[in-house]
């Protein structure tokens, strides 16, 4: 590894990996809101367009939609998107249909007596969501939330299928220059555990004061040095089974 | 949108040849994720903090890496230490040791799941520790994890593309050749995306099925 690939490749493609997390999970975000919230309508119309949304993209491959949009998009309907928003949009629409999932999963499992207090007290449904179900569900969404902003972060790796130079770009780059693939693939191994280290410290936070708002303390951590949280077995809600769902999720 | 069904029809055959080396990799992948997963999960158990550090900490490395990288670190890495495997061999350990971090937190909480009196039995019937786990625990901690294994199997199904980038002739990796020979991308890389929904979707009901069978 010389200073030039650092300055030159690592360091700018370790930049565009950040970056292409915050970009995707914030879209990931408003689509697993945005849906996860429609899937509960009145109307069997948006509940069946959403429904259809969240299957066929949690059906397919994040990479291959990834390879569609870059390579079929241009051709087909005629408009190209930078490749950074290509991919962009493709890992926001793939984790968004799995965040969905637990935005559904945490709705539905606020107690439903919140829901008939917030009715008698005449809220309107916006008021209602607004001020009464989701403050509760938000705290409870966090735990599957980073497990799955770790699988986006992991998914970014596959941009550089579509030369988006990213940290794993950056690394094809420098193993063709100095064919020292164990130093740099070690060296981006580590790099993604780091940030995947950083962002679970930053989401426990997050969780503890959501919780705090809620004047509850933090789930006692399961035992072990485990950076995620345990799939399964440790939460019996709702939500566990999406949470293995959305283990593999790429 | 200039769909061209003649295109399509020409690239269905590779699609199939492509859909076997998929199904492959993705059930080869799994037999080494359920067989490694219960390794690691065994480990875990271990009364030694020696074995149970470690192993905690390879396996949280490996499941907080992306795999792709991990495949391309096997497959460029091995060869320098002389192990040399086919592209296909390679991308099912990659698939398998990454996956097999998961399975490994599904064993976790199936064991974790058997209740302690069954333990305690075996001890009273005075089994040997062997036969405490293949004939007590293991049977009724698998039983109630195989649909979130199942998940995974599907997981893996989707992840499976990733192994065209190290040159496995899987379903992406023809869809990839057909367009570089032809400049035909639309068919070939929309039929991919339907196989993989048309596979993986019923294969989801089925595990959701399952799971309200064996009633958590």
């Amino acid at each position: 590894m010389t200073a030039g690939l650092w300055e030159k490749w690592l360091l700018p493609g370790f930049w565009i990996t950040i970056q292409l997390t915050l970009y995707s999970a914030l879209f990931a975000a408003v689509v697993a809101f945005g849906v996860g919230i429609a899937r509960t309508s009145r109307l069997w119309i948006v509940r069946f367009l959403t429904g259809f949304y969240v299957e066929v993209f949690r059906g397919t491959s994040a990479l291959v939609l990834m390879f569609w949009l870059f390579f079929v998009m241009p051709l087909g309907f005629g408009f190209q998107l930078v490749p950074m928003w290509a991919a962009v949009l493709a890992l926001g629409l793939t984790y968004g249909a799995y965040g969905s999932e637990i935005v559904r999963g945490a709705v539905a499992a606020v107690p439903p007596a919140q829901r008939e207090a917030a009715i008698a007290l005449s809220f309107t449904p916006a008021q209602r969501m607004r001020r009464v179900i989701l403050p509760q569900a938000i705290p409870e969404m966090i735990p599957p939330f980073n497990n799955l902003l770790i699988e986006l972060l992991k998914g970014t790796a596959l941009v550089s299928a579509v030369s988006v130079a990213d940290t794993t770009f950056a690394a094809q780059l420098s193993r063709l220059a100095t064919g020292d693939s164990l130093e740099i693939y070690s060296i981006i191994l580590v790099m993604y555990f780091v940030l995947a280290f950083v962002l679970t410290r930053l989401m426990r936070l997050l969780e503890r004061r959501a919780k705090a708002g809620l004047g509850q303390a933090p789930d006692k951590r399961a035992k072990g040095p485990a950076l995620t949280r345990k799939p399964s077995g440790a939460r019996k809600t709702e939500q566990s089974s999406d949470l293995i769902t959305a283990g593999g999720a790429q | 949108m200039n769909w061209d069904w003649d295109v399509a029809k020409d690239f269905l055959p590779e699609l199939g040849d492509g859909l076997l080396i998929t199904l492959e990799a993705t059930a080869l992948g799994s037999v080494l994720a359920f067989a490694l997963g219960l390794v690691w999960a065994l480990a875990f158990r271990s009364p030694t903090r020696f074995v149970r550090w470690p192993v905690a900490a390879v396996v949280e490395f490996i499941r907080n890496t992306p795999l792709l990288v991990q495949l391309f670190f096997f497959y460029y890495v091995l060869p320098t230490w002389d192990i040399k495997f086919s592209a296909l061999t390679t991308g099912v350990i990659a698939l398998g040791l990454h996956y097999s971090t998961y399975t490994a937190e599904v064993y976790r909480a199936g064991i974790d799941g058997v209740p302690r009196g069954q333990w305690e039995a075996a001890t009273a019937l005075s089994l040997s520790r062997g036969r405490t786990w293949i004939a007590v625990i293991l049977p009724q901690a698998i039983r109630r994890v195989v649909p979130a294994l199942g998940n995974y199997v599907i997981a893996m199904l989707k992840d499976s593309p990733m192994l065209a980038l190290i040159g496995v002739v899987d379903m992406l990796q023809k869809a990839r050749a057909h367009g570089a020979s032809s400049f035909e991308y639309i068919e070939p890389y929309t039929m991919v995306g339907i196989a993989f929904i048309l596979i993986a979707y019923p294969a989801s009901l089925l595990m959701r099925a399952l799971e309200r069978r064996l009633g958590h």
